[in-house]
């Protein structure tokens, strides 16, 4: 007997199984029109490789995902593509979505198939991309695609294979009568996955409400190392979380997946499917749905084409449209309200129940939560639910955080049994979708500031550098100032002369007393002008202070030329109409330059009023 | 065909409040029964008087905060809350003093915090405490002497003329110390076999009172069975009185004996009606062991050093302060977590 642990909280709701159970799998009637949602599993949405109007057989791929996470689409029959535009899809907003229509020709003409019975023979990425290429997705409600589940990352080894028939939701019988009449079909896809995953236990579990299931299995399972075993009817048994827990006694930890302890899930209807692309070359073109409900007087699984309208299936099923109240789409606890039938079967629906206003009523209005805590009983996540409903309603979302909101599974049995009718999932999913509004908008804040601050950043660096370089210009010249001023008044003291009165008659006396002093004394400042002026060759000792003072007025034209130039340039540049001027200018510095060079080449003493004009 | 929009889940399990207090109610009835057996008409009385004051003063409290009359009375909490104070006053109290005790618990400790789910105190208890300490004499003088029903003076009408005359103090024939009351100041001055003397002990632990509790503990179980409370707060309140029982009252010259704190007083209609009131209460299973073992270590600790002989209200009231704390540091671990988060966010964990 297989070990099998208990998780926690769960209820015991109706089972409402047994209304859809009595009849076999019905084949659903061909219908004038399928429409076929380029969306049905989780990433990008597959694009349409078909024009309208062309004819296409059974299998054709009509769509197709190019780049990133997705599978393609397939024609559930062979007929004309009419159009592809924005129609009603199966979802909680009832929005519309693009959707390819497909009329029947009725002759149900399967293109080329391509089976792969020797699968083991082949590569294991090649039977990877088959699955993809027969448009497989998780069909037990995410719709996540099957080639990426069956690839985990390298070092997450899967060692537990379990396929989910625990089918725990009221009503849903779609995984239940697919046991009973396709086991062998599920023994092959579950082989494949197997094969694939090689992993060391393969369980397929069964809650104890489906003893024929459970028969069947059994049978087909027969001489295969899969084990067939039975777990106790609890809802939500058959959540992913739950039946890890119950089957392996692990728990997947919060935030991570299943393979992060070495088990996958794998759903019934999927297992179908992936028999029947890698065996026959089969892509997944239908699935079994259970339609049930008072409204209808026929319930049952319907083999349906994906694309066929859930109003055909509720008319093959006998609605009874004066007794529909309620029309959901998933079971009773998890699944979601249809505004409208004319929604088509996608890969992941499971059940349409027809519900009549005596059979899923109208919720009583909400009472103030007493905090009874038989949220907290049956919650299967040991979650506080209603901690977690005052932190949601309040907005305190910080806390609802704290006490692992995210964690939630939606499972729907704190509202089930709340005595006070509290609608807590909704405000769960209100909470979620609030914080995860908000987290959206603190990145977006969070970037923008970054974005801003960088700037900031960079332009205070510029701002630095800028008057980096304007103190050490003035500097430059304060000290060009100073030297100026001890120079000059080196030049008074040595003379003991009161009588300068013009900076001319200063410069003469300089110059003079320069040639007279040849003491040290002078040596320093005149290197240090030497050192300024790049161009200056080696001044004999005799002519220093003269060299020097000419240099230095070399200089000062050189640069007053480069400024002329480089502003003549930039008015060049801009078409100014002031570059005749500065033309001039630049000439005239040139000119200027040019004499002061003359004047440094002649060495010797200059007149004082050619040397003073370059000024 | 306008389909109805709704959110998951569609299926309910319709066992609403309403019902869950009715059954309250019910669970409640044994205890009334043994009460009105070994201590006449008063506590029926009583609890008739309470639920009508509690209807009227709810009624009257919706009206005033515009709140929906029907729809919040129909849910029976205001009948339970009359119903905990009937059960717990003196037989032979004045009308006037359980029409306070029963207002203030409506209006003050539940209306004027918010209503039905909004109160941190438990308003039966607050009514109580707040007239025993108001009207020591009438909430101790007025306990109706152990005799069966059929055996015992006064008769309905003489009980309705006791309570409706208003009098403080009621006939001293028909009353009688209670156990709790009797050992307490008695132990003091007189050995425990000579204490036990006295007729408010009977032949067993406490006369009358030991059934009172044996039915209380009946209709707990009741509650329990169905589910509508866990067996967490009244095992771990009861323990919590027996440990303390066992450690400090092993000498029965000393402190009231283990017996006749579990049996005497309000013990079993505290631990599985008056505690156990959700909205005043701890949430996490944890927390409830904590909460209840806090009451009942509070109870032993006010019946044996306090001024008071019983200590149900004031203990449950001390222990509702202290649940906003319990309840941060004791929240389950969630699945897929290694260890539950406690304390408060953005502060250190606990």
């Amino acid at each position: 007997m297989t070990q099998l642990w208990d998780f926690a909280g769960g209820i015991h709701p109706a089972e409402n199984k047994h209304q859809s159970t009595a009849r076999a799998i019905r084949r659903a009637a061909l219908p004038e029109r399928l429409s076929i949602p380029l969306q049905q599993h989780i990433g990008v949405p597959a694009e349409a490789i078909v024009e309208p109007g062309q004819h296409v057989l059974k299998g054709e791929k009509i769509a197709e995902v190019s780049d990133g996470m997705g599978v393609p689409i397939h024609a559930p029959t062979s007929g004309t593509v009419e159009h592809i535009a924005r129609l009603p899809v199966p979802h909680p907003s009832g929005m519309e979505d693009w959707c390819l229509t497909l009329v029947p020709d009725g002759e149900d003409r399967w293109c080329k198939r391509h089976p792969a019975p020797d699968y083991r023979k082949l590569e294991r990425e090649a039977v990877l991309a088959s699955i993809r290429d027969a448009g497989i997705s998780g069909m037990g409600g995410a719709g996540f695609p099957t080639n990426i589940k069956l690839r985990p990352p390298r070092d997450r080894k899967v060692s537990t294979l379990i396929l989910n028939g625990a089918e725990c939701e009221p009503y849903i019988t779609a995984d239940d009568t697919s046991m009973r009449e396709r086991a062998d079909e599920i023994v092959d896809g579950l082989k494949i996955m197997a094969w694939i995953l090689r992993p060391e236990r393969c369980v397929v579990a069964i809650e104890d409400n489906k003893p024929e299931a459970f028969a069947a299995m059994t049978r087909a399972a027969e001489g295969t190392q899969i084990e067939v075993v039975v777990v106790p009817t609890k809802y939500p048994s058959g959540g992913e979380k739950q039946l890890i827990r119950i089957l392996t006694g692990m728990e997947v930890p919060s935030g991570g997946i299943p393979a992060d302890i070495g088990v996958m899930c794998q759903n019934v209807g999927t297992a179908i499917a992936v028999g029947r692309a890698v065996l026959k070359g089969e892509p997944l073109t239908s699935r079994v749905v259970t339609i049930t409900g008072e409204a209808v007087s026929e319930p049952g699984n319907f083999d349906a084409l994906i694309g066929t309208p859930i109003r055909n299936l509720l008319t093959e099923a006998g609605l009874q449209e004066s007794r529909l109240h309620r029309l959901v789409l998933g079971g009773p606890m998890m699944g979601y309200t249809l505004n409208t039938p004319e929604v088509p079967v996608v890969k992941t629906s499971n059940c349409v129940i027809a519900a009549s206003a005596r059979e899923l009523p109208d919720p009583a209005p909400e009472q103030p939560c007493i905090r009874c805590g038989q949220c907290a009983e049956v919650c299967p996540m040991e979650l506080l639910p209603q901690q977690l409903f005052w932190y949601s309603k309040a907005g305190e979302f910080e806390k609802a955080e704290h006490l692992n909101l995210f964690d939630c599974i939606e499972c729907g049995a704190c509202s089930y049994v709340c005595p006070s009718s509290i609608p807590l999932v909704q405000y769960y999913r209100s909470a979620k979708g609030e914080i995860r509004v908000q987290q959206a908008e603190q990145l977006k804040a969070d970037r923008a500031r970054e974005r801003f601050e960088a700037r900031q950043a960079r332009l205070e660096r510029e701002q630095q550098e800028k008057e980096l370089r304007r103190q050490e210009r003035a500097k430059a010249a304060a000290e060009a100032q100073a030297r100026k001023k001890v120079e000059a008044e080196k030049a008074a003291a040595d003379n003991g002369a009161t009588d300068e009165r013009s900076a001319k008659a200063a410069l003469v006396q300089e110059a003079l007393a320069r040639k007279k002093a040849k003491s040290g004394g002078a040596a320093p400042a005149a290197a240090d002008t030497s050192a300024d002026s790049a161009t200056a060759t080696a001044p004999t000792p005799a002519e220093r202070p003269d060299r020097a003072e000419l240099e230095k007025q070399l200089a000062q034209a050189r640069s007053k030329l480069d400024t002329m130039q480089s502003m003549l340039d930039d008015a060049k540049a801009q078409q100014a109409d002031n570059v005749d001027k500065l033309e001039r200018a630049v000439a005239k510095n040139h000119e200027r330059v040019k004499r002061a060079e003359q004047a440094l080449a002649d060495g010797s003493a200059r007149t004082i009023s050619e040397t003073q004009s370059t000024d | 065909m306008a389909l109805v929009q709704q959110s998951s889940p569609h299926a309910r399990n319709a066992r609403p409040t309403s019902w869950v207090m009715l059954w309250v109610i019910l669970a409640a009835l044994p205890g009334l029964l043994a009460q009105t057996l070994f201590f006449g008409w008063g506590n029926l009385i009583n609890v008739v008087w309470c639920i009508l004051v509690a209807l009227g003063a709810e009624a009257a409290m919706l009206a005033v905060r515009g709140k929906p009359l029907a729809f919040f009375l129909k849910d029976n909490t205001a009948a339970v809350t009359g119903l905990l104070l009937g059960l717990s006053l003196p037989q032979f109290v004045p009308f006037w003093v359980s029409a306070i005790a029963v207002i203030s618990a409506i209006v003050m400790a539940k209306q004027l915090y918010g209503g039905l789910g909004s109160n941190p105190f438990n308003p039966a208890m607050v009514g109580y405490a707040l007239v025993l300490i108001s009207f020591p004499v009438a909430m101790t003088t007025n306990w109706a002497e152990a005799a069966l029903l059929w055996e015992a003076a006064p008769r309905f009408g003489e009980t309705l003329g006791i309570i409706a005359s208003g009098q403080q103090t009621a006939v001293d024939a028909f009353t009688m110390a209670t156990p709790l009351d009797e050992y307490k100041h008695k132990i003091a001055s007189y050995t425990a076999a000579e204490v036990l003397q006295h007729p408010t002990f009977g032949d067993g632990v406490a006369r009358g009172w030991e059934w009172v509790n044996g039915a209380f503990l009946l209709g707990g179980l009741v509650l329990i069975a169905l589910k509508i409370i866990t067996w967490h707060i009244p095992v771990s309140m009861l323990a919590g009185i027996a440990v303390m029982s066992l450690a400090f009252g092993s000498n029965p010259d000393q402190y009231a004996p283990f017996g006749l704190h579990m049996l005497a007083g309000g013990t079993m209609l505290g631990a599985f009606f008056i505690a156990t009131d959700p909205v005043s209460a701890a949430t996490s299973h944890q927390g409830k062991l904590i909460y209840g073992a806090g009451i009942g270590a509070l109870i032993y600790v006010i019946r044996t050093w306090g001024n008071y002989p019983d200590a149900v209200a004031f203990s449950v009231l001390l222990m509702n302060f202290a649940v906003p704390f319990i309840d941060h540091y004791t929240p389950p671990r969630t699945y897929g977590h290694h260890k539950a988060r406690r304390g408060v966010p953005g502060r250190t964990q606990g």
